[in-house]
């Protein structure tokens, strides 16, 4: 088991055809995923890799190939426009990898996805990996731009606002010989369609998921709601780390959700919150694995 | 990105927004001609206002002692003398550290008579997703310290960002400042236009503090935008042009002006060693361990999730330029990027800059053994690093030893 995807799960690509986004659908393929479909207006009939049909639209995709989610590698001024059409096609799951979609027109998508059965997550994510069972987690599924091999199967979910700080953590997991259910990233922007505590219930929920890691950051106050409820109702061992500890308040740090105003938001703040909730904080980023291994 | 307090009312009287009559100028010249054109309007009191990207400009001092980056007077000779004490003189506020800030130009402004002080913002609620616009009586304070003490006294009202603010909603901030008569309508005029400012031009903050009720010349209460505050979405400049042409450069870091155009995301600290990372968490989680083991940060530098070697050259010349620094941390990890082509990056960057303080590299992910190798058999002198803790350690202590 696993939460969201797994190795079965039919993934098409929004902006197959660029650059960023062939490059990527061609790792998840390497690594054993679901690539069924890619879509590039305009680019309907050709093939991608030499195996994948492109449609022109998604709504075309998900009838031909029965794709449930939708991995977005679209440029900023078109990937408000490319989830509305994923969201309206109907997919279970949209993932938006995009980096530097204008906060406004996140604003808009959120409001416009009221009601649907779609859940987004992303947009400035790294995506999500549920492993595999082959040779360095083969055969799992892979949404987005993560490392492949770094992970393991087994029981520990991952979910973190950072692409490469997952990376760490997920990587001293797996060096410990300790897998994951599922890894994911939820983004690094104010506007996001997942937050932590959405992904914390899902692994709460989930058998196969013994323990969690959550990965925060300065700024917003989505840790401590998180920490909130996990201290009421989460039946799992939860460690954490909060990165930007030495961070200047009022700062923009590269993520555009990464910024203390006015004392909110602060590392030491949301660390209060994990203690007070029972959760295992990680001291440095060198200990996220360690932190959580002890409590289990 | 920031701009000016005369472009922010610019920016705000194109939607309709009252702001007090006058203009910023950047020769004695030109201040004497903009004071003598209100003084013909009527205008008996003028306000002198140094234009820099930082608060406190009241209270501030410059450098050559003359006191207060905002002055009143009453005559258009007291206008262009304090212009010209002002006018390229730099000024230390408590947001500009102390080195201070330029002044390069100054508003120059009619003083209407001020009878009632509000605040006044709009910005992003990232709770629930929403716009925000948030009044309050207490103008002309420390808004933070007001949310802290009396939260009761900032009243807030959630927008439909499909409808955007609608009259109702102003009507009910009107009467939540205990406006009446007219300036009921004043106001909803005023509260539409500062979201509509916002929101179409995609605004990541507009403050006005204070938000004013003034005496017009002629007598009557007018709801003005005394002072104003306008910040923008980086990422939404591509499709404002005009305003992406207001940005004032010489407000920024020139470090951080010249790695931009790496598309390199540095911000430059206090601390003593550098850091060189992949991705904005581990950059700051990077930072955090390296004074977490006694030493101190000098940057936040993040090269992005697929840094070419002219990234990491250019990356090794900024950090450099940093006369405080006294080693540097590179830790990458190398997901989809390949550890030996980041190493020989690294190895070119150090000999092509002539590098001679201490230099740790971590280095984790795809050919990581490979990447290794080539740093430990490199002539230079780099130290590899296993773990983002046994680099942190290892810096720090090379640090301390060389100094």
């Amino acid at each position: 088991m696993s939460i969201l995807v797994n190795s079965d799960t039919r993934i098409l690509v929004q902006g197959i055809t660029g650059s960023f986004g062939g490059r990527h659908a061609q790792l998840s393929l390497a690594y054993g995923s679901q690539v069924v479909a890619g879509v590039t207006p305009g680019k309907g009939g050709q093939k991608f890799a030499e195996t994948v049909p492109v449609f022109d639209t998604v709504a075309e995709a998900v009838a031909e190939t029965g794709a449930t989610v939708s991995a977005i590698f679209v440029p900023p001024p078109f990937a408000a426009d490319a989830i509305l059409e994923a969201v309206d096609a109907g997919v279970d799951l949209v993932v938006a990898i995009t980096e530097g979609i204008p906060v406004n027109d996140m604003v808009q998508v959120k409001a416009a996805m009221q009601g649907s059965k779609t859940r987004l997550i992303g947009p400035n994510c790294p995506g999500l990996v549920t492993p595999g069972e082959g040779k360095d987690s083969h055969g799992g599924c892979r949404i987005g731009i993560a490392p492949g091999y770094i992970h393991k199967k087994g029981h520990i979910g991952v979910v973190s606002r950072s692409g490469t700080l997952t990376y760490e953590a997920v990587w001293q997991l797996t060096t410990r010989g300790v897998g994951q259910s599922t890894c994911v990233g939820i983004g690094g922007d104010p506007v996001n369609g997942t937050s932590h505590l959405d992904v914390i219930r899902m692994f709460n929920d989930d058998p196969d998921t013994h323990g969690i890691i959550m990965i925060g950051e300065i700024g917003g106050s989505a840790e401590e709601e998180a920490a909130a409820w996990i201290k009421d109702n989460c039946k799992k061992p939860v460690a954490g780390f909060i990165a930007g500890a030495t961070a200047p308040p009022g700062r923009r740090m590269g993520h555009a959700g990464a910024i203390v105003s006015g004392g909110q938001g602060t590392a030491e703040a949301k660390k209060q919150a994990f203690r007070d909730a029972g959760i295992g904080v990680a001291e440095t980023p060198s200990d996220m694995a360690d932190t959580l291994l002890k409590m289990m | 990105m920031n701009i000016h307090e005369y472009q922010a009312k610019e920016v705000l009287a194109r939607y309709g927004v009252a702001v007090p009559p006058g203009n910023a100028v950047s020769t004695v010249d030109e201040a004497r001609s903009v004071a003598a054109d209100l003084a013909s309007q009527g205008h008996t009191k003028l306000v002198i206002k140094s234009q820099i990207h930082a608060g406190g400009r009241g209270k501030g001092t410059f450098t050559d002692g003359f006191q207060g980056g905002v002055k009143l007077c009453n005559t258009v000779d007291e206008a262009a003398d304090i212009a010209g004490r002002m006018l390229g003189n730099t000024l230390v506020t408590k947001q500009t550290g102390p080195d201070g800030k330029q002044v390069n130009k100054v508003l120059i402004a009619a003083a209407e008579e001020i009878l009632k002080e509000f605040y006044l913002a709009v910005l992003l609620d990232r709770a629930c997703s929403k716009p925000v616009i948030m009044v309050s009586t207490e103008g002309g304070m420390d808004i933070e310290e007001v949310a802290e003490k009396t939260p009761e006294k900032i009243i807030k009202e959630w927008v439909n960002p499909g409808l955007g603010l609608m009259p109702y909603q102003a009507r009910k901030l009107a009467r939540a400042l205990g406006l009446t008569g007219s300036l009921i309508n004043q106001a909803v005029k005023l509260f539409i236009g500062v979201y509509n400012a916002w929101w179409k031009s995609d605004g990541a903050l507009v403050e006005i503090n204070p938000l004013c009720i003034v005496r017009k010349p002629d007598g009557s209460e007018s709801l003005t935008a005394v002072d104003a505050k306008v910040s923008f979405d980086d990422n939404a400049l591509y499709r404002h042009k005009d305003l992406a042409g207001l940005r004032d450069i010489t407000e920024e870091s020139p470090l951080e002006v010249e790695a931009g155009k790496y598309d390199l995301n540095y911000i430059k600290l206090d601390g003593n060693i550098a850091c060189l990372v992949n991705g904005a968490g581990l950059a700051m989680a990077t930072m955090d361990i390296i004074q977490y083991y006694g030493g101190s940060p000098a940057n936040f530098l993040d090269v992005g999730g697929g840094a070419s070697k002219e990234q990491v050259t250019a990356a090794f010349k900024i950090i450099l330029s940093d006369p405080n620094v006294e080693g540097i941390l590179v830790n990458i990890f190398g997901g989809i990027m390949q550890c030996d082509i980041i190493a020989s990056g690294i190895l070119a960057a150090v000999e092509e800059t002539g590098l001679s303080l201490p230099l740790v590299v971590r280095l984790e992910g795809t050919n990581v053994a490979q990447g290794k190798k080539l740093i430990e058999e490199s002539t230079l002198d780099v130290i590899s690093a296993d773990s983002l803790a046994d680099a942190a350690q290892k810096i720090a202590n090379a640090v301390k030893q060389a100094s």
